[in-house]
C-alpha cells in the first residue's frame, strides 16, 4: 500500500513538473522543472521495479555508514568544485578579460560569485556537516541512525538542492540576498530536507544508549535547529507565479536588510561555527587520543555562544539606514562573543596538552590544530571589525573578504580535511591513510595558500579603505574609485595564487583518499560501542 | 665526637616545599563518562578566559549606557553621549562647507573666463573640481579623463571638442548634459541613420565610408572614395564641414584627424553611417551646486585642451 502511495506521488510530481516546465516563464525555472521531472520519473521507475520486494532490513547492531561514505565523497567533490570556481573568479577579478563575451550572462563574475560561496559553504561545508553529524551522533550515542532510509533522503535531497541552486545562479535566478540566493522552489525543497535531517538527528539522540548527550551533539543540534529557523524566516516570500522562479520577499527596506544579516551572520555563527565546533569536539579528541580539556568550559562557552551569537547580525549594517541603537547592540554583543568563541579554541588546543609530540608525527592533527588556530584568529578579528570605528575603515573593503576566508579556508576547510583524513580509513575499513607525506604536502600548500590569501586581503582591504576615505585639507576627495581598483591589482594576483595553492592541496587530498580506498589493505570491521555504564 | 658535632651544628628547620610541577603532572579529575572512547576532564575554566569574558561584558554595558542601545516603547535609549552617526557625518560636512564657503562665494562671483587669472581661486577650483570629477565624471571619462577609446566616452585631455572647448561651453555641457530628456537646455543633435532608414544604399555607404577614410588620411580605396565625395558633400558636409573639420555648434565631430569617438576602422565608420550614433550625457545642474559645476568646468578646461 505504502509502495503504491509512493508511486502515485512520484508520478504526480513528474507530470506536474512536466506541465510547469512547458509553461515555464524563465530558463532557470524550466531547467529546474526538467530536473525535478527526470528525478521523479527515475525514482518512479526504480520504485516500480522494487514493488513486492521485501523491505530492506536495518541491522540495529551496526552503524549506518553507507550514507556517510556517500557524504564523504560528496564533500571532497564539492570542495574541489567550490575551490576551483573560487580560484577562477579570483583571476576574473585580477584580469577582467576572463569575463568572456561569449559567457556573458552565464559565467561572468556576477553569476559565478554566488556559485562559489554556495558551493563552498553549503555544498562542501554542508555535506561535511551532514556526513560528520551522522557519523558522530551514531558513535557517541551508541545507536544506529534513526529513520532507516530517511538518512538517504537527506543526502540525496541535499544534493538535489545544491544542483537546483547552482543551476539557478548560472541561469540568473536569484533573490539577491547574500548566502540566501536560491529562489522559492529551492528554498522550499531545502526546508523539507532540513526537517528530515533534524528528524534523523533528533531520533538518533532520543534512542541513544548513552545516558548523557556528548558535547559535539549539542553543537550539531544547535546548528540544525537554528539554521532551520534562519532559513525559514529570511525566505518568507510570495512566488509571483508557480510557472516562474521569481518571488517577492515579505520583508522590505531596512527590515529586510536587518533580517538578511541576522540570517547571514548566524549562517556564519551556526553553520560555520557551531556545526564545525561539533566536528572539532569529536575528531580532535579522537585523533589526539586525549580526553577533552574541560567539561565546564564546554558547557559555559556553548550556552554563551548560542545566546550571544544571535544578536550580532547588525554589525554588518554599521553606518546604514539601520537605527543606531541596533548597530550598538550588534557591536556590543559581538565584543562579548569573543571569549565564548575562544572557549572552543581553548578546549580544542588544550585537549592536545600532553600529546603535543603528535604535532611532529601526525600531519592530520597538525591540520586540526591549525584549523583551531585560524578559528581563534578569525573569532578575534570578527569582534575587532564589528567595532563601529574599525568598521568605518573595513566595511565594503577586501578586509572583509580576507576575514571570511581565514575563517572558511583556515577553520572550516582545515577541520574538514582533518575529519576526512580521519574518516576515510575507518569508513572503508582500511589500515591507514595511503600516504602521510601527501597529507603533509596538502597541509603546507593549504597553509601557505591561506596566508597568501589573508595577508593580501588585509593589505588591499586596509589600503582601499584608507584611499576611499582620504580627503585633503579642504575636505575634497583625493581618489576616484577606479584609482583604488587599479591599486589593488597586484594583491588580487597574490590572492588568486594563494587560492590556487589551496585548490592544489584539495586535489592532492582527493587523490590520497582515493588511493586509501583503492590500494590500502583491509582492516577488521569495527563493532558498535557498548553504552558506558 | 663527630656525631656530637653534627648534632650541635646549626641547621635550618626542615620544611616541605610544594613541588611546583606537581599540579601540572597530576592527572586532573574526569567527569567519569566516556563516549566512543572520548572522556572529559573536569578542569575549571581558565581564569584569564573567565575574567576577559567578564571584562567584555562590563565594557558592553558601559558602551550601551554611553550610546543609543535599547529599544523602548516610543524610541530607543539615546545614550548619555548623545552620539548618532548621521549627525556626526553632517557635522563633518558642515565644518568643511563652512571653511570653504568663502571660496565657493568667490567662484560664483567670478566670471568663468577670469577664474584662471586669479591663481589662488584657480588652485581651489581645480582641487574642488577634480574631487567632483572623480566622484561624478570618472565613471565614463576615466579617472584620468582620458575617456574610453572607441566606446563613445570622449577624452577630455586633447584639443578636440564635440561641443566646444571654451570654459563657458564646457560649463554649459556639464550643467545640462547632452541629448538627455531631463533638461530642455541639454545639447541636442541627431545624425540620420543612413542605412537603417534607407537614405543611402549599401554601395553609396561603402563609397562614403571610403571617402571618410580618405579625409582622415587612412588607407582607402580611391575608386570608391571618388564617388563618395559627392555623397559626402550632399549628406554629411552640412554638419561635419566640407573638409571634415566638424562643427561644435551641432556636436558634429571632426573627421579629418585620427581622433575617433567610436573608432576609425572601416567597420566602425560604416556602423556610424548605417545606424548613426546617439551619445548621451546627464546634466548636473540639479546634482551639484553651482560653484561645484563651475569648479569642474575649470578643472576640465585646464586638463590640456581648453580653448
Amino acid at each position: 500500500m505504502w509502495d503504491f502511495a509512493k508511486l502515485f506521488l512520484l508520478a504526480a510530481i513528474a507530470i506536474l513538473a512536466a506541465v510547469i516546465a512547458n509553461f515555464a516563464r524563465d530558463p532557470a525555472h524550466l531547467v529546474h522543472m526538467i530536473i525535478i521531472m527526470v528525478v521523479a520519473a527515475g525514482l518512479f521507475l526504480w520504485q516500480i521495479r522494487r514493488v513486492g520486494e521485501p523491505a530492506t532490513v536495518h541491522n540495529e547492531a551496526e552503524y549506518m555508514d553507507d550514507v556517510i561514505r556517500a557524504g564523504v565523497i560528496a564533500t571532497a567533490f564539492w570542495g574541489v568544485v567550490g575551490f576551483l570556481v573560487g580560484v577562477w573568479i579570483a583571476f576574473q577579478l585580477a584580469y577582467p578579460q576572463l569575463n568572456f563575451d561569449w559567457a556573458q550572462g552565464y559565467l561572468n563574475f556576477g553569476r559565478l560569485r554566488p556559485l562559489h560561496t554556495s558551493a563552498v559553504i553549503f555544498a562542501f561545508g554542508g555535506n561535511a556537516l551532514i556526513a560528520t553529524a551522522f557519523y558522530v551522533v551514531q558513535r557517541t550515542s551508541a545507536a544506529r541512525l534513526w529513520g532507516g532510509n530517511l538518512a538517504w533522503f537527506v543526502f540525496w535531497g541535499y544534493q538535489l538542492f545544491i544542483v537546483l541552486a547552482a543551476l539557478g545562479y548560472v541561469l540568473g535566478s536569484t533573490q539577491s540576498q547574500e548566502y540566501a540566493e536560491p529562489e522559492w522552489l529551492a528554498d522550499l525543497w531545502l526546508t523539507i530536507v532540513w526537517v528530515a535531517f533534524l528528524a534523523v538527528f533528533m531520533g538518533t539522540i532520543i534512542k541513544r544508549r548513552e545516558p548523557h548527550i556528548y558535547v559535539a551533539n549539542w553543537f550539531y543540534l544547535a546548528f540544525i535547529v537554528t539554521v532551520a529557523m534562519l532559513h525559514v524566516v529570511n525566505n518568507i516570500q510570495v512566488p509571483v507565479s508557480i510557472f516562474g522562479s521569481k518571488s517577492v520577499p515579505v520583508w522590505s527596506g531596512v527590515q529586510s536588510a536587518m533580517i538578511q544579516w541576522w540570517y547571514g551572520h548566524n549562517a556564519v555563527g551556526f553553520f560555520l561555527t557551531a556545526g564545525f565546533l561539533g566536528m572539532m569536539y569529536y575528531f580532535i579528541p579522537k585523533q589526539a587520543e586525549r580526553p577533552v580539556y574541560s567539561y565546564k568550559l564546554s558547557i559555559i562557552h556553548f550556552w554563551a555562544l548560542i545566546f550571544l551569537y544571535i544578536w550580532a547580525g547588525p554589525h554588518h549594517l554599521h553606518y546604514t539606514a539601520l537605527p543606531n541603537w541596533a548597530q550598538t547592540l550588534g557591536m556590543t554583543f559581538s565584543i562579548m562573543l569573543w571569549m565564548p568563541s575562544w572557549g572552543g579554541m581553548i578546549n580544542g588546543l588544550m585537549t592536545l596538552s600532553g600529546a603535543w609530540d603528535k604535532l611532529r608525527t601526525d600531519p592530520v592533527i597538525r591540520m586540526m590544530v591549525v584549523a583551531v588556530g585560524f578559528y581563534g584568529m578569525a573569532t578575534f578579528e570578527g569582534p575587532v571589525m564589528s567595532i563601529r570605528a574599525v568598521n568605518s575603515l573595513s566595511h565594503y573593503t577586501d578586509w572583509t573578504i580576507g576575514h571570511v576566508h581565514s575563517g572558511a579556508l583556515g577553520w572550516n576547510g582545515m577541520i574538514t580535511f582533518g575529519a576526512l583524513y580521519y574518516l576515510v580509513p575507518r569508513l572503508w575499513k582500511r589500515e591507514g591513510l595511503y600516504s602521510l607525506t601527501l597529507v603533509s604536502w596538502h597541509f603546507w600548500l593549504a597553509t601557505i595558500g591561506i596566508v597568501l590569501y589573508a595577508a593580501s586581503m588585509w593589505v588591499t582591504g586596509i589600503m582601499e579603505g584608507l584611499m576611499w576615505r582620504q580627503v585633503d585639507a579642504q575636505g575634497f576627495l583625493v581618489n576616484s574609485f577606479a584609482d583604488t581598483v587599479a591599486a589593488k591589482h597586484p594583491m588580487y594576483v597574490v590572492r588568486a595564487l594563494g587560492g590556487t595553492l589551496f585548490l592544489i592541496g584539495g586535489i592532492i587530498m582527493c587523490y590520497n583518499l582515493w588511493k586509501t580506498v583503492t590500494s590500502v589493505g583491509e582492516k577488521q570491521p569495527e563493532r558498535a560501542t557498548v553504552a558506558a555504564e | 665526637m663527630v656525631e656530637k658535632d653534627e648534632e650541635n651544628k646549626v641547621r635550618p628547620p626542615e620544611r616541605q616545599y610544594p613541588d611546583p610541577t606537581a599540579r601540572l603532572r597530576a592527572e586532573p579529575p574526569k567527569t567519569g563518562h566516556s563516549w566512543d572512547g572520548i572522556e572529559e576532564y573536569d578542569n575549571p575554566m581558565p581564569r584569564w578566559w573567565l575574567w576577559t569574558f567578564y571584562i567584555t561584558i562590563a565594557w558592553a554595558v558601559i558602551y550601551m549606557i554611553l550610546y543609543p542601545a535599547w529599544p523602548m516603547v516610543t524610541r530607543a535609549t539615546q545614550g548619555i553621549l548623545g552620539y548618532d552617526t548621521r549627525s556626526a557625518v553632517a557635522a563633518d560636512i558642515q565644518r568643511f562647507d563652512q571653511a570653504n564657503q568663502v571660496w565657493f562665494d568667490r567662484l560664483n562671483e567670478t566670471e568663468l573666463v577670469e577664474i584662471r587669472d586669479d591663481a589662488e581661486l584657480q588652485r581651489f577650483a581645480v582641487n574642488a573640481g577634480g574631487a567632483a570629477f572623480r566622484a561624478h565624471c570618472s565613471q565614463c571619462h576615466g579617472a584620468g579623463a582620458a575617456g574610453v577609446q572607441a566606446s563613445g566616452f570622449p577624452s577630455l585631455l586633447d584639443d578636440q571638442w564635440l561641443w566646444g572647448g571654451t570654459i563657458e561651453e564646457i560649463h554649459e555641457t556639464i550643467r545640462y548634459g547632452i541629448r538627455n530628456e531631463d533638461y530642455p537646455d541639454a545639447r541636442w543633435s541627431e545624425m540620420p541613420a543612413y542605412g537603417r532608414d534607407g537614405l543611402l544604399d549599401d554601395d553609396e555607404i561603402d563609397q562614403v565610408v571610403h571617402y571618410v577614410l580618405q579625409l582622415s588620411g587612412q588607407e582607402h580605396d580611391a575608386d570608391l572614395a571618388a564617388p563618395g565625395e559627392e555623397i559626402y558633400l550632399d549628406n554629411c558636409a552640412a554638419c561635419h564641414g566640407d573638409g571634415g573639420e566638424g562643427d561644435p555648434f551641432v556636436g558634429a565631430p571632426a573627421l579629418n584627424n585620427q581622433i575617433w569617438l567610436y573608432g576609425g576602422s572601416y567597420e566602425a565608420i560604416r556602423h556610424s553611417v548605417y545606424y548613426s550614433r546617439f551619445g548621451v550625457m546627464p546634466g548636473f545642474a540639479d546634482r551639484l551646486r553651482d560653484a561645484e559645476i563651475r569648479a569642474v568646468a575649470a578643472y576640465v578646461h585646464q586638463l590640456g585642451g581648453g580653448q
